[in-house]
Parts: C-alpha cells; structure tokens; sequence
C-alpha cells in the first residue's frame, strides 16, 4: 500500500504554508523531508497523519492503528516511568497482558533502554528520550512510520543508533518519513523531498538529485568571497557556474548531496528547478 | 533596569489574555461588589396557608413578598414549600394563633424577616391593634449556625476548583508536552480521551467531596438528614459540569499559566453569585440572571436541600433539571472545541482523505 500527500496545500490564514506537495511512500522505504527553519517540513508531516486540514489535494494514509507519529515536541510523559509511558502506548493500540509486557521487553531491549525503565521520561537525555518516543511509536508495528526532527539535539552517536532503528523499521516493511535539518542524514534515505518555503523543489532519490544539477560546481581557496554563486565550505568557497564556465582560479569538482541541496535552493530563487 | 522593563512590557502587550484580565477582571469585581454583594435582603418569598390566609396575606408587608395563598393548605404544605425551596418564609395562619415558618438554611432573609415581624408587631401595637399570638419556629438549622449552610456550599466550591483547574491544567500539560498531538493520531477518539481525562479527577474530586462532607460533619455538627443517593447524583451532574467547564478552559489556553487565568474567571463569579455567601434574592436583577446559569447555584440548592432539610429527589427535580442541562452544554461544547484540536482535518470538506479502510472497502 502506497501513503503520500496529492497535489496538497495548506494554509494557514492568508499564509500558504504547503504548496501542491506530492510525495508517495512506499513499504520498505525511508524518505527524508529536508528544508530550512519554516520551510514546511512539519506541516508536510502533521498533514499527513490529518493534524492540519488541507486546504486542497489529497491525503492517504492507512487507519490510525496503522500510523506511528513521534511529534518535534517529544511524545513522552515526563512523569511517567520509561515502562508506563511504553505500557501506555501499547494500550492505547489494544496491547494488553503478556503481549504488551513481552513488546515492551523487546522494546526496551532494542532500544537500550532496560537500565532506564524504571527511571522517568522527563529524567531522561534528550538521546534517550527520542529514542523512547521513537519506541513507542514503533510498538505497534505501524504500517507509516512519520517522525518529525527525531534527531534534533542529540549527540552523534544516538542519531547513528536512532538512524539504525529508523532503518530496520523500514526493513520490516514500515513506510517511513523523517524530517531533518541535517542534510547528510537524507544521504541515508531511500528517497528526498527538498522543501522551500512550503514547496518541493526537488524530489528523488539523493544520486538522482546529485545527478540533476545543472551547470559548472568549483571550489575557490581564497579569502574573499569569489565572484558568481558561492558559499562558505569550511575555510575555502563552493562556487556554482549555472552555465557558462567557472571564473578564473576555480577548481571544478565533482557535487556532493550538500552541494547539491544548496543549488536546488540558489536554482529555486533564480525561478529554476533541478530536472531530477 | 530600562531594558527589563521594555522587555516585560513588550511581553505583556502580546500576551492579550493577562492584560484583558488586569483590566476586565477590576472591573468583574466593581460590577459583583456593586449589584451583587449584598447581604440586606428586600424580598423575602413567603407563602400563606390555613383559614385566615388571606387576611393575613393582606397584612404582611414588604420584605414579604407573598408567591402563593392556599387557604386549605395545613401546616404540612407550609412545610413542603421551604422543603422544595419555593419559599423562605410560610405563615400557618389558625383561629386564633399564626405560625411563622422559616427556612434556616437561608441566613440573612431568616434574620431580615424576624426583625420585619418584629417591627409589624411594634406597628400594630402602637395603632391601638392586638395581633393574634405570632409563634415563630425556625427549621432545619434552628441555631441559624453559620458553618451549616457554608460547609455544603463550600463542598461545591472545592469540587469547582477540581474541576475547573486541575482538569484544565491536566489538559494543557498534555498540549504543552506535546503528547496531546500524539494522541490525535492514535485510534482514541476524541470522547476517549476527554473521558480518559476526566475519569480520575471525577473519582478524586468524589472522594474529596466525601471526606469534606465527612469533615464538616465531625468538626461542625453539619446534619445530613437526606438521602446520600439523592446527593450523589446532584454531586455526579455538578462534577460532569465542572469537569467539562476544566476540558473547555483547556480549549482555549496554549498554556498553563492561560488556564490559570481563565479557570480563576470562571470561579470568581461562582464564589460570589451563586448564592455561597450573598443571598440572591438580595441581588439586582441586572447581575441575578448570571447567579442561574452557574451550575454551584444549583449545587448548593440541592447539597442544603438534601443535607439540611432532608429534601427528596420530587423536591430538587428543578436544580438537578437545570445541572442536567448545563452538563449536556458544556460538556457538548468541550467535545466539540476538543474535537477540532484534535481532529481538524475531518473539518473540511474539500479535502480528500484516504485511509486504507477506504481503500480496502
């Protein structure tokens, strides 16, 4: 079964916060909604679990049984234990007696969380908290899998292991979509959904996307700030060429999923959009 | 310093809820102190029954005010008129002797019409006119005891508090946390959770109100004559209005502090125009009308009725009518606010949404 927004828009008052955003999720697959503070990433998501109503298009999604949500906000109680908050959840999808005990056994198992189960979830590391949240949605074994920022805030080494979990997810069939301001975490998707302003500027799997810049990419070791489309890159300048050559004294190179996300964005501005 | 003060003025000028309550709620105040809190009272309802009745009906001059003559009725109708709280006053009227009857759950008018009577007896006599012998005999709280008319009242209004504010905090503790969000994508519906919610307050604020009743007749000596079952379905209805008044305060606040204010409006009119502490028969009529749409008005009609006069469920049927009604408001309002927050997107109709249920059908 196939989820995904059709054609979708949403506003909010007289301000559009999605634009005819299409995107399907198919079983197995990790999609990765990326984009810039406000640029609708959550609203994509709350739209398609019917947390905001569209203003036109489609939704489709599977029955509420069927959907694991961990909100930006968290999704745990802070004063409940690490087991009730799971022994809630579970309940609230009809899991009683030995199965929920044994779901929530191996959940706590998966997680790393059995030290902690007696511990409350407002005691708990922001790390250890998303995982928790991540856990409880997952419990039911959710056919959509929709997480808002899980990995916001947290160290690297929990966003590897929450990145492990996210992937076995799929692996056992769930359709998942992530949204994340770290953009080498959509290298790690099946496919992306790049969002500017409320609109997909570019959509594909991260090679395609790579694939569809267009013009001339560079980098510049100098100290001032080259002429032509450029951008800070640790102490030298990418310089993007939409066509033409690059300018004297810059090295071509070969484009990375970054690179390629920030010239989707200098493209969207110049009215153009990546052919991906 | 400056900066501190830009800075808080500049948050206080955005949170429009504070600042409409620094000035409304003076103003609340001004309005309730001005019309409402008065304890003279200028009407006294009384009822006339016996032979004589009309005679002395005719006689009896403001603050009675009489609502109802029977000259066939006995003492016994007198009696059932305070019971159902038609009357504060019912005069027994006999050949030669008249009975004055009144209802000591209603202090202040009990003390305004025996100085009144006091007075008609002074007035007459100075006319050169013998009255017939007056009896009067004070019921159900004959002492006129203070805390036997309070402690039921204030029964209701720590059920109020309950109710209103710790339900409404409940509820912005979940939207704050977020874990409200996530329930609006689980299989729950909206009345489950409000019922998931409320549930545990009800069963708290029930033992609450057991242990303040229980209080109040050990330290006090407060009566409980009626009967508990009479009680406890006048407590459930308040409950279920008060608990669906704390869902509706929830609505409408982003967070606990926007709770706060609004459940401390929601009280402050309860404390002082439901009847708790000023008379509302002493009050204008202007600010009267807001006293019957508060549910602890009816909560303390019915808590005195059943406590101190014993009053069965025939009697009270109007409050309990009337609570009936205010849980079928509110709580219907709060479904549908809490619906709304929960599930908007089944609001529009424009929108197509696909579930697999839909897609397997």
């Amino acid at each position: 079964m196939t989820w995904g927004l059709q054609s979708a828009s949403v506003r909010f008052g007289q301000t559009p916060a999605l634009t005819d955003v299409t995107f399907l999720l198919e079983p197995s697959t990790v999609t990765v909604v990326v984009g810039g503070d406000g640029a609708g990433k959550s609203t994509c998501l709350r739209a398609l679990v019917g947390l905001v109503a569209l203003s036109t298009g489609e939704a489709r999604r599977p029955g509420r049984r069927q959907i694991g949500y961990v909100p930006a906000t968290g999704g745990v109680y802070p004063d409940l234990t690490v087991d009730e908050n799971l022994a809630f959840s579970g309940g609230v999808y009809g899991e009683r007696g030995a199965t929920l005990l044994d779901k929530s056994s191996a959940t706590l198992e998966r997680f790393g969380l059995v030290d902690a189960h007696s511990r409350l979830g407002g005691h708990l590391s922001g790390g250890m908290q998303r995982k928790l949240a991540l856990g409880m949605a997952l419990l039911h074994q959710p056919a959509l899998l929709v997480l808002d920022e899980p990995t916001t805030g947290i160290d690297p080494l929990s966003r590897s292991e929450m990145w492990r979990i996210i992937s076995r997810a799929a692996a056992g069939g769930a359709a998942v979509i992530v949204t994340t301001t770290y953009v080498d975490e959509a290298q790690r998707a099946s496919s992306v959904l790049l969002l500017e302003q409320g609109r997909v500027i570019a959509q594909g799997s991260p090679s395609s996307i790579v694939g569809a810049i267009g013009g001339t990419l560079g980098v510049a070791h100098s100290a001032t700030r080259p002429a032509g489309l450029s951008w800070r890159w640790g102490r030298a300048w990418r310089v993007w060429a939409p066509s033409g050559p690059l300018p004297d004294g810059v090295e071509p190179l070969q484009p990375e999923f970054e690179d390629a996300v920030v010239i989707a964005s200098m493209a969207d501005r110049r009215g153009e959009q990546l052919d991906v | 310093m400056w900066a501190m003060i830009v800075k808080e003025y500049r948050q206080l000028r955005r949170d429009r809820r504070t600042l409409a309550m620094m000035i409304v709620l003076p103003v609340l105040l001004l309005v309730i102190f001005g019309y409402a809190a008065r304890f003279n009272v200028s009407t006294i309802s009384t009822v006339v029954v016996g032979p004589q009745a009309e005679q002395v009906a005719a006689q009896l001059q403001a603050p009675f005010h009489v609502v109802e003559i029977d000259p066939g009725g006995d003492r016994s109708v007198a009696a059932l008129r305070l019971k159902d709280g038609r009357a504060v006053v019912a005069v027994v009227t006999g050949r030669s002797s008249v009975l004055f009857l009144m209802d000591g759950t209603q202090l202040f008018p009990v003390e305004t019409a025996e100085s009144a009577l006091g007075r008609m007896v002074q007035r007459a006599k100075a006319s050169g006119i013998t009255p017939p012998p007056l009896t009067v005999q004070i019921l159900y709280n004959p002492k006129l005891i203070t805390s036997w008319v309070l402690v039921p009242g204030l029964a209701g209004l720590i059920l109020v508090f309950i109710g209103t504010l710790i339900t409404s905090l409940g509820v912005v503790r979940e939207r704050q946390a977020g874990t409200l969000e996530q329930l609006a994508v689980t299989p729950l519906r909206p009345w489950d959770v409000i019922a998931g919610k409320i549930t545990p307050y009800l069963l708290v604020a029930a033992v609450d109100l057991v242990v303040i009743v229980a209080v109040g007749m050990i330290l006090f000596h407060v009566p409980f004559i009626g009967s508990v079952a009479t009680f406890a379905l006048g407590a459930a209805l308040f409950l279920l209005v008060t608990l669906g008044m704390g869902v509706l305060v929830s609505t409408v606040s982003q967070n606990q502090g926007q709770a706060i204010q609004l459940a401390f409006m929601v009280m402050l009119p309860q404390i002082l125009l439901s009847g708790l502490i000023f008379p509302i028969s002493s009050m204008a009529a202007g600010v009267r009308w807001i006293s019957y749409i508060l549910p602890l008005t009816y909560f303390i009609d019915i808590s005195r009725g059943v406590m101190l006069k014993g009053a069965p469920i025939s009697a009270l049927w109007e409050p309990l009518l009337l609570l009936s009604v205010l849980a079928v408001v509110v709580l219907g309002l709060a479904m549908l606010r809490f619906r709304r927050d929960l599930a908007p997107s089944t609001r529009r109709s424009r929108t197509s949404i696909t579930t697999h249920e839909q897609l397997a059908a």
